[in-house]
């Protein structure tokens, strides 16, 4: 399992609870499949997914689930106004082309949003760029600048700035790290913006 | 359980049910058309693989393209070749006879035994010709469901086809669903474009122009148009491939040495394309060819619904639904899938999309595609086994095959 992929099962422990029961879930970039089915199996959830890699949507489609091949930045677009309660997007909204329209149509076709992303302002990243004068290369971004596919990474307060700015309530937030369960945080204090690897997101309209 | 894998597949081969016939619908069961008309006496032709299981819930439905036929998975009568879905339907395959009941008709305007312009007009005594009402994908549709009413199916578990064919599946969701599991719709539209309309006109035009078509009465005059149809079916034939699938077959090919500096078949490509629309006109009638293409040229599933394609399918949420389309596919391109993707969510039907990566063109759902084929059959296992469908159901468990659960 790469890093990455531990991380995006870390964030899936998390969005399983906060999930209501035999909700709709739309999973944007659902990869194999994996949230889709362990929200089926134990939260009773309706779900769909948008997936890029052909590879894995023929994965998906042999697990009995309902996905469409597609990508967030283009394919959002096919799917109606509130037509599910939430619509996920696991540590990708950092790499596609147009964020803020992306988080926007997350909450046309959801009720709710549930976003997780890396924190470029986690004290490791300010260390390693403060001392190597580099792009910073940790656990949740594990590659370098020429082959990452992470082209907007933000901060914290970057993200809580721009829900602002979009009219979007953040619910809840969550600081995920290796091997520790999700913990509950104040997305607007700076303490959290040095502490949180990475941070997800329950979000509504306001 | 046997390990030798060539051995397994020899009896497998042999183990499974085929049969074939011709249902005969008189004056108390006429097939209503969209037309306003009816047809008071309506034959279909139709082959079986496989056999219904005691719960009658195994049955699949394959909707052939505008010129396949019922030959899914046994010898052409006429030309003598294997069937045209065997990459998909067979022992292990995909659609498997060993765990379906697999039924596939000769569409109604059709040539191959289903009632036709060929077919004889029961008020004249001679062949329709053009007496023979025009017909809509719904109209073979609703020959299908007579079909399956008289073999005794309720529910079929699945409809399935490409081209045409996925017209006929998208239709059956859209009129009748509450007797359709799933359906997966390969390689096709819910409409015709005008692109689509226009070849289909030069092929309808190249059948008309041909002096022995006779206004369409060939048939009693011992003749047959069968330049006009080969035309046709050269060009529909071009629109079936992909420019890269033509340039790698032919490129600039010769058939012999040197140029013969007149209009002779020169060039492999001109050669292939006369042989196909010679073989063609062998097994294909040319009013059938008329009205089954009218009969695509005239299908938009939204046009009954004020235009919103969703609607067509409000009923039918509880469908699963498999759509794939083909990259390099210009008849039925990607757009059009997707079109279909869209309403069906907008429909908040359960619709999964793949678009496969073929350089193939159109005719790729008729070959061995590999992302295809286990696509389908991921997605047929999975809904088997919602429906509560297992081999042990259709009574081979002693042969140990293999198989996707």
């Amino acid at each position: 399992m790469s890093p990455a992929e531990a991380a995006r099962r870390e964030d899936f422990r998390a969005i399983l609870g906060m999930v209501r029961p035999g909700a709709r879930v739309l999973d944007i970039g659902c990869g194999e499949g994996l949230l889709l089915e362990m929200l089926a199996r134990e939260n009773g959830v309706v779900g769909r997914g948008l997936e890029l890699s052909p590879a894995n949507v023929s994965l998906c489609l042999a697990r009995g689930l309902a996905v469409v091949q597609g990508d967030a930045d283009h394919d959002l677009a096919d799917f109606p106004n509130q037509s599910f309660d939430y619509a996920v997007l696991t540590q990708t909204l950092q790499a596609v082309r147009r964020p803020r329209e992306v988080l926007a149509e997350l909450l046309r076709i959801g009720e709710r949003a549930i976003v997780s992303l890396p924190n470029f302002a986690h004290w490791k990243m300010r260390w390693e760029l403060l001392t190597c004068g580099r792009m910073p290369m940790t656990r949740a971004l594990p590659r370098a600048w020429w082959e990452t596919d992470n082209i907007h990474l933000c901060t914290l307060r970057d993200f809580t700035i721009l829900c602002d700015e979009l009219g979007l309530k953040i619910e809840s937030s969550m600081a995920l790290a290796e091997g520790q369960a999700a913990r509950p945080i104040d997305p607007q204090r700076a303490i959290e913006n040095w502490r949180a690897e990475s941070a997800l997101f329950l979000l509504s309209r306001k | 359980m046997d390990k030798d894998p060539m051995n397994r597949d020899v009896r497998e081969a042999a183990a499974y049910a085929q049969e074939g016939g011709t249902l005969v619908f008189g004056p108390d069961k006429p097939l209503r058309l969209d037309s306003g008309g009816r047809l008071d006496h309506v034959e279909i032709a139709y082959r079986t693989y496989g056999t219904l299981n005691a719960e009658r819930s195994n049955a699949i439905l394959i909707c052939h393209a505008l010129t396949g036929d019922q030959h899914v998975a046994s010898d052409h009568p006429i030309t003598g070749k294997p069937g045209w879905w065997t990459q998909m339907v067979g022992p292990g395959k995909p659609l498997d006879p060993h765990r379906h009941f697999i039924i596939c008709s000769n569409v109604i305007g059709g040539c191959m035994g289903t009632t036709g312009p060929s077919s004889i007009n029961p008020a004249s005594g001679k062949p329709w010709g053009l007496a023979f009402p025009v017909i809509t994908i719904a109209d073979m549709v609703r020959a299908q469901a007579m079909l399956i009413d008289a073999l005794g199916i309720d529910s079929l578990f699945a409809v399935i086809g490409g081209s045409m064919g996925g017209m006929q599946a998208l239709q059956w969701a859209a009129d009748y669903p509450e007797r359709v599991y799933s359906v997966v719709c390969l390689a096709a539209a819910a409409k015709h474009s005008a692109q689509n309309i226009a070849f289909h006109e030069l092929g309808r035009q190249a059948i008309m122009a041909d002096p022995d078509w006779r206004g369409g009465d060939y048939t009693p005059q011992s003749v047959r148009p069968e330049k006009g149809l080969g035309v046709a079916r050269m060009a529909a034939h071009i629109t079936y491939l992909s420019e890269q699938a033509l340039q790698r077959k032919f490129g600039r090919e010769l058939q012999r040495d040197g140029l013969s500096w007149g209009f002779d078949a020169d060039f492999q490509v001109e050669s292939y394309l006369r042989h196909q629309g010679a073989a063609f006109v062998d097994r294909f009638d040319a009013n059938s060819y008329l009205y089954i293409t009218r009969a695509t040229d005239y299908f938009d599933m939204a046009a009954g619904y004020g235009g919103l394609l969703a609607d067509a399918f409000l009923k039918a949420r509880d469908v699963r639904f498999c759509v794939l389309s083909f990259t390099s596919d210009w008849l039925y391109p990607t757009p059009e899938s997707r079109a279909i993707v869209r309403a069906l969510n907008a429909a908040g039907a359960r619709v999964s999309f793949l678009e496969i990566d073929s350089d193939k063109g159109h005719d790729a759902f008729l070959l061995d595609e590999p992302v295809m084929r286990n696509a389908v059959a991921g997605f047929l296992a999975s809904a088997g086994h919602a429906r509560g469908l297992g081999h042990e159901t259709l009574g081979h468990g002693d042969l140990g095959h293999g198989g996707l659960e």
